[in-house]
């Protein structure tokens, strides 16, 4: 190897970081497949068949059809920040799959002397860096509504901010009873603290200690992906699309990409707090990936499933619900979880 | 340690990047055509009648300052349960009594009808 | 390396401050504030103070510069206001009397302060890095400062009556 090349463990943990981005994207294209296709046998038709078998390759064909469309900006809008709003949703979204583990570690089948983990970057206080960034990704539809200058957008932007921060809280109050169980705030920690079984046939997971904790990060989760039922974001039949009404070709793409993409980085998060991670039995080390594919699989046809079967809330349910239910329901979990800590040991 | 927060940076570079290259990308290869009528906000096709950063509905601002109260609130809890097995019973007293003072403001924002939507 | 990425991060922190100062629009001011909290975040990494720069990120940017977005979209000034006459006099064209006057105020101060500072101000002490661990920090915080966090709820109690009274008082 040439002498100015970085060691050959920086060169595959730059190669690992563009797999998983590049994965990221093609799991937001195929989500858009599977969300059309389990809608339509849902609603009883085919849904997309013509592109690809079964269709599988409309979501590229979307996309080349958005790649030619005119790119429009309302001419009172803000320009700077009309631009940088879709920068700043899809950033975000990618961000925090960053800290997850997906697997166990590889020598690339020992073309490394040192196993590299399977995950981008394994930080010590990964669970509050999914906080920050989930904290962060409320600004690119805040901005996006706001600089459009157009009603739909603004009122789409504001309803959406507020009913990510009422549940934000929820969330990390969610994350925190995991937190306490494991101790430890490292991802690839809480997971491997899942390892093992109770009598032999039931897993360690947290979602057995937890339960209570993991239906409210479910349902934070839905409210901070802005999905059904609680997609009042883009209520299509009172705020048209919402936030991102006066944005077309790839801008519109963007958004969309980073809806998808949250998506899978809930689940995934869902996954390794609540399912193991990538802990299963049967296959190989080597292949432990394909479990944490697919439990964060099964949780996104949960989130589709969810979308097409039930009904839009109503705006004021929504906040009252997460600030007189959930919220106060997310702190006792967390004291009760402590109390029982403390007294088993 | 400090290295591993490198490319959590990377990765958000790359994503900011990718985002970037794609809009104008996008831009440079279709057909630009505005006219004054497609540059008009959307307003279900009527014209758009007045401006929309027009003034809204106090409640946001009340949801966003119990917002930061609760989310400060949070940011507590995270030391608190990591260290829990360390801090033992008085720990739990001591976060009871935080929540308690707390618990009183929340229900006196409730009975304000501060967490009412509906006005 | 740790000594460029101090450089860029502080650069970064003080040009976007500046200009939060120069912006004509509050939203774009606003944007530069979390700009410059977030190079401020990059800045606690460097000193090994993760859960700081976390904290900093979710309180800071995440939530305070919320709420400063809705207060600029609840009081919608597109621009600022041209003050009214007897202020402006007093404040010079563009305001630049006043801003003279304070400019040159808070350069005293600066150097005051520096200069009671020395560089032997903050001792290397090893045990400093365990401030990283966030257990650490909990174990801390819950033990010797257990009074610091109880007095907090009081303040906490504080802003939140106080911004419920003010919100009703508005309605």
């Amino acid at each position: 190897m040439p002498a100015w090349l970085p060691p050959p463990a920086v060169l595959a943990h730059l190669g690992l970081i563009l797999v998983v981005f590049n994965m990221l994207v093609l799991s937001a294209a195929f989500m858009v497949w599977m969300e059309r296709k389990v809608c339509a046998y849902i609603q009883d038709r085919n849904g997309p068949n013509r592109v690809g078998f079964e269709g599988v390759l409309q979501p590229f064909a979307d996309v080349i059809k958005l790649l030619f469309k005119e790119e429009l900006r309302p001419k009172a809008a803000d320009a700077l920040l009309f631009a940088i709003a879709p920068v700043i949703s899809a950033a975000a979204a990618f961000a925090a799959f960053a800290v997850i583990p997906f697997g166990t570690s590889t020598t690339l089948w020992g073309l490394l002397d040192q196993p590299i983990p399977l995950q981008v970057t394994d930080v010590n206080v990964a669970v509050l860096v999914i906080f920050a960034i989930t904290s962060m990704g409320i600004y690119g539809i805040v901005l996006a509504g706001w600089s459009s200058n157009s009603k739909y957008s603004l009122l789409g932007g504001l309803r959406s901010s507020a009913q990510m921060i009422s549940y934000e809280l929820s969330y990390g109050l969610a994350l925190a009873a995991v937190i306490m169980l494991a101790g430890s705030l490292s991802l690839r920690e809480i997971v491997l603290n899942q390892a093992g079984t109770w009598w032999g046939f039931i897993p360690r997971w947290y979602v057995f200690l937890q339960p209570i904790g993991f239906l409210i990060f479910m349902t934070a989760g839905v409210a901070e992906t802005n999905r059904a039922p609680f997609d009042f974001p883009e209520a299509e039949q009172e705020l048209v699309a919402g936030y991102h009404t006066e944005y077309s070709s790839m801008s519109f793409a963007m958004f969309f990409l980073a809806e998808y993409v949250n998506m899978v980085t809930v689940s995934a998060v869902a996954t390794s707090l609540f399912l193991g991670g990538w802990l299963g039995p049967f296959l190989p080390d080597w292949l432990a990936w394909v479990w944490f594919l697919v439990k964060v699989f099964l949780i996104l046809f949960f989130y589709v499933w969810m979308r097409w079967t039930l009904p839009r809330y109503r705006y004021d349910q929504l906040m009252e619900f997460g600030w007189k239910y959930l919220l106060p329901v997310a702190v006792l979990n967390l004291l009760a979880t402590a109390a029982l800590i403390l007294w088993i040991g | 340690m400090l290295t591993s927060y490198v490319p959590i940076f990377i990765f958000i570079v790359i994503a900011a990047a990718f985002a970037a290259f794609t809009i104008v990308f996008a831009r440079l290869v279709s057909a630009q055509k505005p006219n004054a009528i497609k540059l008009e906000p959307y307003e279900c096709g009527i014209e758009a009648a007045g401006d929309a950063r027009d003034r809204y509905s106090i409640r946001y601002y009340l949801i966003a300052m119990l917002f930061v109260i609760f989310d400060v609130e949070t940011v507590f809890m995270f030391p608190w349960a990591v260290s829990l097995g360390k801090l033992a019973v008085f720990g739990l007293i001591e976060m009871l009594l935080f929540l308690f003072i707390l618990v009183v403001g929340y229900f006196y924002a409730w009975r304000k009808g501060a967490l009412e939507w509906q006005l | 390396m740790d000594v460029i990425a101090f450089y860029i991060f502080a650069a970064i922190a003080v040009v976007a401050s500046v200009l939060v100062v120069g912006q004509k629009n509050p939203m774009h001011s606003v944007m530069l504030l979390i700009t410059s909290f977030g190079a401020l975040a990059g800045l606690y990494v460097l000193l090994d103070a993760p859960f700081t720069a976390v904290t900093q990120i979710i309180i800071y940017a995440g939530a305070i510069m919320v709420l400063f977005l809705f207060v600029v979209m609840l009081l919608n000034v597109p621009r600022e206001e041209p003050a009214p006459p007897a202020v402006s006099a007093l404040l010079g064209p563009t305001g630049i009397r006043i801003g003279v006057i304070l400019s040159l105020l808070l350069g005293a101060e600066i150097v005051w302060a520096l200069s009671r500072i020395g560089l032997g101000w903050f001792p290397q002490d090893p045990a400093a890095a365990s401030v990283s661990s966030v257990a650490l920090i909990g174990a801390s915080l819950f033990t010797r400062h257990a009074f610091a966090f109880e007095a907090t709820s009081v303040l906490i109690l504080v802003a939140m009556i106080g911004a419920v009274v003010l919100a009703r008082r508005e309605h």
